[in-house]
């Protein structure tokens, strides 16, 4: 008994004296944090998304303070709301945030194209698509297991009719849906553009056909007959230059399949 | 107090050039392969990360081995070794970075990620125990720590550099990413072997 007792007192000394010591050290060598960093902290959102370029919502506060020159406008979850409260807690000017959605550039439902497999594997996107390059007939487009739409911090994607669907009103642009994505399917574009090539198949035209009828066959309709010259056919598939589309909708009357489409693609924050 | 060993300058000299090469604590012994797999990615970053393994090492040495033979031994508490040390060792990392943190916040802004990362490694426990398991004197046991130490550093080092050149080749999809570099550590690990029994017939 007088053993045990003294190794619970001896280890609990070792422990008092080490907390002890601990304890003593953290009061006497604290170091000064910026007094501003708390503040400045709170004005972001806490998603730690990542979508401004830093570690976390910590590293971007730790920049802001520290660094010059950063801008206040790169949270794109937080929007013009938290680009303001940076602005004037820091004294620096206001900048206008870009609202970023995510858009996918894939319609391939179950009416238009079929799967080539009955998968029975581990239920994600990124595990099927080692398997002979997906489970649809089309090695580009959407599986519809729903990677994306179990990393969105903000439920804003819903899986229908064997693909994923991107509800932008509920989108915060964070990016996070883009990186899991095995086939890049997702963009995170500027939440003001309506039109969208809704297809990701560089193979040829006659190939394209046979796997989805909703796919870009590459005729070049919409290249010749767009009124500014926006669009463009590069690897059998559509694509628009925002620089200069003016969301006229034209070459989404003229495409043959429909996979270009006009839309409202406004994020959470437009009103 | 049992008899301890004392080796004269050549039998320190074995004990640390085995510590390094022959009983490698991360190719021979595998231990500390998480932090070894994990930091070996960049060679400065792995250089920070060994230089602060050396050092915790042999600074928890300094302190343990007082603690056995003072404290442990002559109470026959000797049982309580693993859970003494484990306290010891990360009271000591915590205060090293606080006082660190203080007093030299370029050291640790480059070494303070890895600090943490320490406290818990199994490899730093290992040389303390280790050191008491072989009867080893102190200074004996600072040498063998130096050489624990060291020989981390080197593991790290040329682990940093196979994994730059493996960053160059084409990885077969199926083993990129993490496989790949297990089966690099593991030829790695066996190149290591080569080693075993050179050191003790060289200064025979």
């Amino acid at each position: 008994m007088e053993g045990i007792l003294f190794a619970i007192i001896s280890v609990t000394a070792i422990g008092v004296i080490c907390a002890v010591m601990l304890a003593v050290a953290s009061k006497v060598m604290a170091v000064k944090e910026d007094e501003r960093f708390p503040a400045v902290r709170a004005c972001l959102p806490g998603a730690n998304c990542g979508a401004c370029g830093y570690a976390g919502c910590d590293g971007y506060a730790h920049a802001l303070i520290e660094e010059e020159g950063i801008k206040t406008n790169l949270c794109v979850p937080g929007a013009d709301g938290v680009s303001k409260a940076l602005s004037e807690l820091l004294g620096v000017a206001f900048e206008d945030v870009i609202e970023q959605v995510a858009v996918i550039k894939c319609r391939g439902d179950c009416s238009v194209t079929s799967p080539k497999m009955d998968y029975q594997g581990i239920d994600s996107c990124k595990a099927a698509k080692l398997l002979f390059g997906g489970t649809g007939k089309c090695a580009f487009g959407c599986m519809g297991l729903g990677d994306c739409a179990g990393i969105c911090p903000n439920d804003a994607i819903c899986l229908e009719n064997g693909i994923a669907h991107i509800n932008t009103r509920q989108c915060i642009g964070c990016g996070m849906c883009a990186s899991v994505c095995p086939n890049k399917l997702i963009t995170i574009m500027p939440d003001v553009e309506k039109m969208l090539v809704t297809c990701s198949n560089t193979e040829k035209g006659a190939v394209t056909r046979k796997e989805c009828t909703h796919g870009c066959i590459a005729c070049k309709k919409c290249e010749k007959e767009c009124p500014v010259g926006a669009v463009t056919v590069v690897d059998n598939l559509a694509r628009i230059d925002y620089d200069k589309c003016t969301d006229c909708g034209h070459c989404a009357e003229v495409c043959p399949t429909g996979c270009i489409v006009k839309g409202d693609f406004s994020g959470i924050h437009s009103a | 107090m049992e008899a301890l060993i004392h080796p004269d300058f050549k039998g320190l000299v074995v004990i640390l050039m085995s510590a390094v090469f022959v009983n490698n604590y991360v190719l021979q012994k595998f231990l500390g392969i998480c932090s070894f797999l994990g930091v070996s990615k960049k060679l400065d970053q792995a250089t920070g990360m060994s230089l602060a393994v050396i050092f915790v090492m042999m600074l928890s040495t300094a302190v343990t081995w007082p603690i056995q033979y003072y404290l442990l031994n002559p109470n026959g508490l000797g049982y309580m070794q693993t859970i003494v040390f484990i306290l010891v060792i990360a009271a000591l990392v915590q205060l090293v970075e606080i006082v660190l943190k203080k007093y030299i916040p370029s050291l640790h802004s480059a070494m303070g990620i890895y600090l943490p990362l320490i406290t818990t490694n199994c490899a730093v426990l290992a040389v303390t125990i280790l050191n008491v398991d072989k009867s080893y004197g102190f200074l004996a046991s600072m040498v063998n720590s130096l050489g624990s130490g060291l020989g981390y550093f080197v593991a790290m080092v040329m682990f940093a550099g196979v994994r730059s050149r493996m960053e160059g080749g084409e990885t077969p999809e199926s083993f990129q990413g993490l496989p790949i570099l297990l089966v690099a550590a593991a030829i790695v690990s066996v190149s290591f072997f080569g080693f075993a029994g050179v050191i003790e017939n060289l200064f025979s």
